[in-house]
């Protein structure tokens, strides 16, 4: 976007820009990469990259995950390293709209050039992480940044989708109405390699770890498998993240000793890449008749074989480009 | 894609219902709108905008300081090299402000009473003028 006044300069000189940490210039390339802009894409792809440590926040809504994840930045700045934050917030389903709050938790790290925040609403991704997310963590990866911190509401997928593309993912739960095992169903307890009980200084915290404990107990974990510790923390309050930080260095710690399979991680990333371009394709190429929805509403068709319907529909429709 | 807009309220009066009924507003019209809060300082909404890459600031000022807060949000937007992002402004903003605004840079004001339906039409229309203003979307290789 050229204007009269401001002249935009060429990918490679706004890369180099960005890397000298031009925050307008990251700020457009993130963009360009959320857009996924054919040119940027192309161009970190072939860059090479450091290997910033990433790490995925999810849990329920409340659960304080904007809080730790100010915390977090604040104590990766004390230790000298640069942080990017994405904060990934939902997008309504029925005006594509979103309000996107979480950085009004860290706001006390917006005078310091060490730390870059950005929000992010999911648009269109069915699991509620951004469809691009990857590929921005690729884009700050490249910029330069050493911790990126990936903040995911735990909705649907989302919590899986972030243990896709997390080297550490942490998850959240407060112990409010004894409720915190509500929030970590089937699913959730795979995919995290730490779990925090956060507001540990209200009432039932202690409940919720043993609660925790004793679901964790029943997997039989490989011999030589990372075990999730079980963390409390009080993300509001001063030193009230120390065993996060702990436990987060031991992860890293750990991870340097047990690689992951590159190749496991890259063909699980293809299968999801193909699921998420073929389920876009659809979603263009089908347009729901009125019929459809006149027969559902009266009730003279049952809805599954609507569905059925609609299936069949889409997949004789050629796509439509929007 | 949406557009992205910050919504903002620079200065000390800390009434933010109509920056967050505007907030919804725009959301239930299409928009993703980051919102930061009350009491936030012109060269912090500056740097805010830039890192969010907005299409538009927004800022809701209802304390009477609407010059001054303007004319800093403005110079501190420049200065992060944001300088090309539309301000917009809503509040108590006598007419007779409307005029000197404009000179500021301001691309659209919302006077209190202004309808929720005016402001996304306004907003609409500040939007497309400066996409008919910039050009082409991608970087020379």
């Amino acid at each position: 976007m050229s204007t009269p006044t401001v002249a935009r300069p060429s990918l490679d000189d706004e890369l180099h820009a960005a890397t000298q940490g031009n925050v307008r210039s990251i700020g457009r390339l993130v963009s360009a990469v959320e857009n996924a802009d054919a040119t940027v894409l192309a161009a970190i792809a072939t860059r090479k990259v450091g290997a910033p440590l990433v790490v995925g926040l999810t849990g329920p809504p409340g659960v304080g995950k904007s809080t730790a994840t100010d915390g977090l930045i604040a104590h990766y700045r004390a230790a000298g390293r640069t942080v990017a934050v994405l904060a990934i917030d939902p997008t309504s389903p029925l005006t594509g709209g979103a309000i996107l709050g979480d950085r009004i938790r860290m706001l006390r790290h917006v005078k310091d050039p060490g730390v870059y925040i950005r929000s992010f609403a999911a648009r269109r991704q069915l699991g509620g992480l951004a469809e691009t997310t990857e590929t921005a963590i690729r884009l700050l990866a490249v910029i330069g940044f050493d911790i990126i911190l990936v903040e995911t509401v735990g909705i649907g997928q989302s919590e899986v989708d972030i243990a896709r593309v997390a080297s550490t993912t942490v998850v959240l739960v407060s112990p409010r109405g004894g409720d915190g095992m509500q929030a970590v169903k089937a699913g959730v307890l795979e995919i995290a390699d730490i779990f925090v009980v956060n507001k540990a200084e209200l009432p039932g915290a202690e409940e919720t770890v043993r609660d925790l404990t004793e679901a964790l107990a029943h997997r039989r974990p490989a011999p030589d498998s990372w075990r999730p510790p079980i963390v409390r923390a009080s993300a509001a309050t001063p030193g009230g993240l120390d065993d996060l930080a702990i436990a987060l260095e031991q992860h890293r710690e750990w991870l340097e000793h047990h690689p992951v399979q590159p190749g496991q991680v890259r063909a699980e990333l293809v299968r999801r890449a193909l699921k998420d371009a073929a389920v876009d394709r659809f979603r263009r190429a089908l347009a729901v008749p009125d019929d459809a929805v006149a027969r559902v509403l009266e009730g003279v068709t049952p809805v599954d074989a609507v569905i059925d319907e609609l299936v069949l529909l889409g997949r004789s429709s050629r796509p439509i480009t929007l | 894609m949406a557009a992205r807009i910050l919504v903002a309220k620079p200065g000390l009066d800390g009434h933010d219902r109509g920056a967050k009924l505007v907030a919804v507003a725009l959301r239930d019209a299409g928009f993703e709108v980051i919102y930061t809060g009350i009491r936030q300082l012109p060269v912090d909404i500056a740097t805010i905008a830039v890192q969010e890459n907005v299409d538009m600031v927004g800022l809701s000022i209802l304390s009477g300081a609407h010059m001054a807060l303007v004319r800093k949000t403005i110079i501190a937007l420049e200065e992060a090299g944001g300088g090309d992002i539309p301000v917009v402004v809503g509040g108590t903003i006598p007419s007779f402000d409307v005029e000197p605004l404009q000179e500021l840079g301001v691309r659209a004001t919302f006077p209190t009473g202004s309808s929720l339906t005016d402001l996304v039409a306004g907003v609409h229309k500040v939007l497309d003028q400066h996409a008919a203003e910039t050009e082409g979307t991608s970087w020379t290789s």
